[in-house]
């Protein structure tokens, strides 16, 4: 459980500080930090059997026949990530701390960070490959809210959205990817696949295979030609860019790079095609970064540059080349975000990142300008610094190949070219902001940042110092534990010293050394080509003319089905039902009739029947006079209530009964803020084709179910019936089914009920409309909203009503009732207190917040369902009992009646939230005194006659039809 | 008996079909309950019609119906109910941001 709970804690702890950042800046800061700690104290005490060489698996069944677990793994490589995650994530926190100006948002960016450090561990730390695709999907949605967080930007939304979609995009091939490598290997369990290396590799699927993940590490490690994305991804807040940028995001690309290299490394697909995207992404990344004016554009390419210098070491693929690029990652790592941040603090004391602006800071700020300048030594691979180290392992390595693979020269002559490329954007790092005259009209006067802003840079300064100086003491048994790791076997010898004697890695480094101060001296006129001629190559416009092809097309596609009409939406909807129901009955060639004999029809049936036609086709007919149509929808309601009655679903035809009769309520309330009557549609040809259209579905439904009652019938019914008393503890068994045997699908219901009505209480917030000022044409409302008679009853009702709610609610188990039927009930019960004593009355005295009832009945419902986890039972597992009372005798007790009483509540809440809102409404639209208390939900009470009736607001015909009806019925 | 309910099925399609493909968004609203109530019937009716045996576990029944569709409707009763009442509340605020309870915006 240990990784686990340290994997999922950075989640849980997000959301506890979006909520603490409340309560302020060190509140955050301090909830954060702990955030970070508790999963940094749980890997590290696993620590003592990986030394040893264990490696840790933790595995819980998921869906064990689809290959899912939830499964986690602690290795060398593990521990090492996770420990650049842990501990930047922690700097990156103090530092955002004193970087984001007061008017920020300091719990957003932190809740955000903690959710990415999550994605990344879960990255990391996955045992299963798929576990490991939804943990480096989180991380491509995290960083587009990490590099989008100054929302206000247009260019932070679209650097946001570009990383998003082109990491996105490889994930999708990554996913395709590991799932070829599933199907090789049987399994998505590293274990299994990183002991198939030789399977996979001689499998005719591997280069599909490699191909696609390659695709998926090479968008997320910014490779040429996908690296465009992380240059516009400086948008974010410089934290971010020192977090994302430097040991996490883009670091994943080479994590998987090394994770997956005992499985697919050592093939000359691997080596070339590896080796050559690195290479190039190398060159163009040193060169390219030399020419940038934005400071953090300069640190973006070289962060691309050392991403594909890695990936060179990974494609070479001798088991140096491993060591030498794991050191790398390290030493990118800190040297890296430690140069991020002094750029964010020069940034942050100057007001502009352009070099062209930002010179001579020596003399104000001389000690950031001293670490500043110790991480640029490292990133330029000079010797006492932990970059030349790596380096001059890379260069070697380069060197080295020359005569194993073909056109190997060109490998170190690249290397060397970009290694001087190197030394140049870092001197000028150097040179440019620190020295280099005087600084030329900067928006603010700068000085040395606050204190703790550059304990974090101090921290990494130390750690490239150390690891440069003595890199056998302080990075070897790490560097040890993650290379064995990678080749799942011994390390090779290697010696991590600063002078191994002469060779073509120490001609190269003097050669890039001499070739980069040599450029930076001839910058001037470099500079001036550049900007007149080159740098105007942007991968950028590829993308953003794929993306335009992308939209077109798509837009063209939904532009052909969907015409912004919905009458013909759905008329094309109809059709393809009917041609496609048409189809397979014709391709089937069976009958349409069945061998089932038939039932005899009676005389109620018949007369039921008739009833529900022509209360349906009359409908139709007067469908323009929209009260009398809803008057006569609700005569078909209530004759399909009788249809259940008649054939044995007394539960249905109570259900049916009540959501009839709120249903009508709702669409009376509804309809006195709409016009009275529909406008005649004079188009006669489309009205006798909707004609055609709706007789022919009617006809088609008519045969299918003829089809269907005249065929035998087999069922699982009996399963339920012989179920139902001894494993539900009830007898009716609709209802056990409801709340037992299918209680996640009832439980999937009322979540749908209670959003429906949270999502219409949202729309009804603040939506002002006005409603029919009389019940007709010189029919002014009734003066009296809410006769005695009928409030004075009402209230008698309402104990009586509740009674038999709360009754039909408790025997449901065992007779026809329930939680939905009591739920509607109850509703119909309160609302006609609202009908007949008006709003303000009845607030008075109920509840008007309906959200709470809605949660807690959701609460209870789930809860009831975990409790069963308690005693080792699956989820939402019953169980029952007998106990007896005095006077009140034996009586059953089931846990599903609490479950039942959740959908209850649920049901009580959105029903009266939807009609409550719709009433409150009312009030909201009106105002202005002189009209108020002329609706049907007046919050005024008896107000005397009325005489001034307003003036009909309403456009578009009007009819008297049923008008005062609907005044005095409610 | 069956063949009253397929053709009362049969209307009811029709006629809720009709007044779904109407112009204006009460109309299609009553046209949405109408084909609910149709496809209501529909589902209870695969379970076949049987007349007098509720189930309801009960000493000395001779049968019980096959209780599955009517779960199954029940809860389709109550969801189609937070259908409609999500529906009208997005006809009043067409009506109220649009000002017309014409189903395309327009008027035509």
């Amino acid at each position: 459980m240990t990784l686990t709970i340290a994997v999922l804690l950075p989640f849980l702890g997000a959301a506890g500080v979006a909520w603490g950042s409340r309560l302020g800046r060190s509140t955050a800061i301090l909830l954060a930090l702990l955030v970070v700690l508790m999963p940094a104290i749980l890997v590290l005490s696993l620590l003592d059997p990986l030394v040893a060489g264990e490696t840790r698996v933790e595995s819980f069944a998921w869906l064990p026949a689809a290959g899912l677990n939830i499964a986690f793994r602690l290795d060398g490589l593990g521990l090492l990530f996770a420990g650049l995650i842990l501990g930047i994530g922690a700097l990156v926190i103090l530092y955002a701390r004193y970087y984001l100006s007061e008017r920020d948002n300091l719990g957003r960016l932190y809740a955000y960070l903690l959710l990415f450090m999550g994605a990344m561990l879960g990255v990391v730390l996955s045992e299963n490959l798929i576990q490991m695709l939804v943990f480096w999907e989180l991380t491509s949605l995290s960083s587009f809210l990490l590099i989008g967080y100054w929302r206000h930007r247009e260019d932070a939304r679209t650097g946001a959205r570009m990383a998003l979609a082109v990491t996105g995009a490889g994930g999708l091939a990554l996913l395709g990817g590991v799932l070829l490598l599933g199907r090789m290997t049987g399994s998505y369990d590293l274990s299994v696949i990183l002991a198939s290396g030789d399977l996979i590799r001689a499998h005719p699927l591997y280069a599909p295979t490699l191909l696609l993940i390659l695709l998926g590490i090479f968008t997320k490690s910014a490779q040429f030609p996908f690296h465009f994305w992380l240059p516009h991804a400086m948008a974010a807040p410089t934290p971010v860019s020192s977090y994302l940028h430097s040991a996490t995001m883009v670091k994943a690309g080479v994590f998987l790079l090394a994770r997956l290299f005992p499985a697919l490394a050592g093939t000359w697909e691997w080596n070339y095609l590896v080796v050559s995207f690195g290479m190039l992404t190398l060159l163009t990344g040193a060169v390219i970064a030399l020419f940038q004016h934005d400071l953090k554009g300069l640190l973006a390419y070289s962060t691309i540059s050392h991403l594909g210098l890695i990936t060179v070491l990974f494609g070479i693929g001798t088991p140096l080349a491993a060591v030498a690029g794991i050191f790398h990652i390290i030493n990118h790592a800190t040297f890296k975000a430690g140069l991020f941040m002094a750029a964010g603090i020069i940034d942050h004391e100057t007001g502009t990142r352009d070099m062209r602006r930002i010179n001579g800071l020596w003399k104000s700020m001389p000690y950031t300008g001293t670490l500043a300048m110790v991480a640029a030594s490292a990133m330029a691979g000079v010797p006492l610094f932990n970059g030349f180290l790596s380096k001059e392992m890379f260069f070697g390595e380069a060197a080295g190949v020359t005569d194993a693979m073909a056109l190997g020269w060109l490998l170190p002559i690249a290397a060397t070219l970009a290694g001087a490329f190197a030394v140049a954007y870092s001197l000028r790092f150097v040179h440019d902001v620190f020295f280099n005259g005087e600084p030329v009209d900067l928006p603010k006067h700068p000085h040395e940042p606050p204190r703790w802003m550059l304990v974090p840079v101090e921290v990494l300064v130390v750690i490239c110092l150390l690891v440069g100086m003595l890199p056998a003491l302080t990075v070897e048994p790490i560097l040890h534990l993650a290379v064995s790791a990678v080749l799942q076997g011994p390390p090779p010898e290697h010696d991590l010293a600063i002078w191994h004697g002469f060779s073509p890695a120490v001609l190269m480094s003097i050669l890039a050394m001499g070739g980069g101060v040599f450029i930076y001296s001839l910058r001037h006129p470099i500079f001036d080509w550049w900007d007149s001629h080159g740098g105007r190559v942007d991968f950028r416009r590829g993308y953003e003319r794929l993306l335009q092809l992308v939209l077109t097309l798509a837009r063209g596609v939904t532009a052909w089905l969907d015409q912004g009409s919905l009458p013909r939406l759905l008329r094309f909807f109809v059709i393809v039902a009917l041609i496609l129901g048409l189809g397979g009955w014709l391709g089937s060639g069976s009958p349409i009739v069945g061998s089932v004999g038939l039932m005899t029809l009676d005389a109620i049936s018949l007369i039921t029947g008739l009833a529900m036609a022509v209360a349906a086709i009359a409908t139709l007919i007067w469908h323009r006079q929209r009260y009398l149509a809803l008057v006569l929808v609700g005569a078909v309601g209530l004759m399909v209530a009788l249809v259940f009655v008649e054939f044995s679903a007394p539960d249905l035809a109570l259900t049916q009964l009540s959501v009839e009769v709120v249903t009508v309520i709702l669409l009376l309330l509804a309809l006195y803020f709409l016009p009275q009557t529909s406008r005649a549609e004079t188009r006669s040809p489309r009205l006798w084709g909707d004609a055609l259209i709706a007789v022919l579905a009617g006809l088609g439904m008519s045969i299918f179910t003829w089809a269907i009652l005249t065929r035998p019938y087999e069922s699982i019914a009996g399963f339920f019936l012989e179920n139902s008393v001894p494993g539900g503890g009830g007898r009716n068994v609709v209802n056990v089914i409801l709340v037992d045997f299918r209680g996640f699908d009832t439980l999937g219901e009322i979540t749908v009920l209670g959003l429906a009505g949270l999502a219409i209480f949202a729309m009804l917030e603040k939506l002002r409309l006005s409603g029919q000022m009389a019940a007709g044409p010189g029919m002014p409302w009734h003066w009296d909203r809410h006769p005695i008679i009928v409030s004075a009853l009402v209230r008698l009702l309402l104990p009586l009503a509740l009674l038999v709610a709360i009754f039909i609610l408790l025997r449901g188990h065992n007779l026809p009732g329930g939680g939905f039927i009591a739920g509607l009930i109850t509703a119909i019960a309160l609302i006609m207190q609202y009908l007949a004593n008006g709003i303000a009355w009845t607030h008075d005295r109920l509840p008007v917040d309906m959200h709470p009832v809605i949660g807690a009945g959701l609460l209870l419902a789930t809860v009831t369902g975990l409790v069963s986890f308690l005693f080792g039972y699956p989820f939402l597992t019953t169980t029952f009992g007998h106990f007896a009372w005095p006077l009140v005798g034996e009586f059953e007790l089931a846990s599903a009646m609490v479950f039942d009483i959740g959908v209850w509540l649920v049901v009580v809440g959105s029903t009266l939230l939807i009609l409550i809102h719709l009433g409150l409404m009312y009030d909201a639209s009106h105002d202005d005194p002189s009209v108020a208390g002329s609706g049907p939900l007046s919050a005024a009470g008896a107000s005397g006659p009325r005489t001034d009736v307003a003036p009909l607001a309403e456009s578009g015909p009007k009819s008297a039809t049923g008008q005062s009806a609907l005044g005095s019925s409610i | 008996m069956e063949a009253l309910l397929s053709l009362l099925i049969g209307i009811l399609t029709a006629t809720g079909v009709y007044l779904m493909l109407r112009a204006q968004t009460f109309p299609v609203v009553l046209g949405l309950t109408l084909l609910s109530y149709a496809v209501n019937l529909f589902l209870f009716a695969a379970g076949r019609l049987v007349v007098g045996q509720p189930p309801i576990i009960t000493a000395g029944q001779a049968g019980y119906t096959d209780p599955l569709p009517q779960a199954l409707v029940l809860t389709a009763i109550v969801i189609g109910f937070a259908m409609t009442a999500f529906v009208i509340m997005l006809a009043l605020k067409a009506r109220a941001e649009l000002g017309t309870d014409d189903v395309d915006g327009g008027e035509y």
